[in-house]
């Protein structure tokens, strides 16, 4: 669940009569996290703030018709999400779709990198320039493992709530947060082993 | 290149579920006598643990910047109530 500034629950009710500062308080609580998940998809400042933007414009439009079936923070999530995708779908002009038919694929059996890297100092693995080195690997991950490690991993959602997010099942979140994490560490393992030479 | 041995691979795509500790019992008992005999799967185990700590830390320390906030509650028409 999202850890959010303040406790007191924002209430539906209010949201839902056009209490614009309930809505102020919904957009201060949730804002940081929409926006950090959308530049871990987006890859950009710029595109982060309008899917940032878009988000609760849409959530203000669509209040009337939300069920509250789902928590509104799953909800938002999903709005940022899906303008998220959009926005890459626009950029890139590439056919970005969460459903994957390659979920059972056996792309894990590759042949892994066998590099003990764990044992250099913090600042190594801090450093700018590997931080650089991650954030590039993550954007580089095919759209549908990127969404589930950033909203797992990095947003902190349950498993059941990502699956809720991206109307997908329990089962294929688990299957992609493997695969983009195995691949992430991968890129590492390689960048760090390269990098210090270190023996296989 | 280390191409790990076919029991290891058969364990690879537990391994994610094994760092949550979200496995069943009894594979979970399986992969720690793995690792406690196979030091390159020890290594995966390990590397993978640390792969997710450091862009949990590294994706913790983005913050969103004051005017993006300003810009934001102008669009909403609700700058009267930015804190």
């Amino acid at each position: 669940m999202i850890n959010t500034k303040e406790n007191r629950p924002i209430s539906l009710e209010a949201l839902r009569n056009g209490d614009r500062a309930e809505f102020a308080r919904l957009v201060e609580q949730y804002d940081t996290f929409v926006y950090r998940l959308a530049l871990r998809i987006v890859g950009n400042p710029q595109d982060a703030e309008d899917v940032l933007q878009e988000t609760f414009i849409k959530a203000l439009k669509h209040l009337p018709d939300f069920d509250g079936r789902s928590s509104l923070s799953t909800w938002l999530y999903r709005i940022a999400t899906n303008e998220a995708l959009m926005v890459l779908r626009k950029d890139k002009g590439a056919i970005v779709s969460l459903d994957d038919p390659d979920d059972n694929s056996d792309d894990e059996q590759e042949p892994l990198e066998v590099v003990d890297w764990c044992c250099l100092p913090e600042e190594t693995l801090m450093s700018a320039e590997a931080k650089e080195y991650l954030d590039k690997a993550i954007s580089e991950l095919p759209a549908t493992l990127r969404v589930v490690v950033v909203l797992r991993d990095i947003q902190g959602l349950s498993t059941r709530e990502t699956s809720e997010v991206l109307n997908i099942s329990e089962m294929a979140v688990k299957t992609r947060l493997s695969r983009a994490r195995l691949q992430l560490r991968q890129s590492l393992s390689s960048y760090f082993s390269h990098q210090f030479g270190l023996e296989n | 290149m280390t191409q790990p041995k076919p029991s290891c691979h058969e364990l690879i795509s537990s391994l994610s579920d094994f760092v949550n500790g979200e496995l069943e019992a009894e594979l979970c008992a399986k992969i720690e006598s793995h690792i406690a005999e196979c030091p390159n799967c020890r290594i995966v185990v390990d590397t993978l643990r640390k792969t997710i700590t450091l862009y949990q830390q590294t994706s913790a320390q983005t913050e969103m910047p004051n005017e993006v906030r300003s810009r934001l509650f102008k669009r909403l028409e609700l700058e009267d109530l930015l804190k």
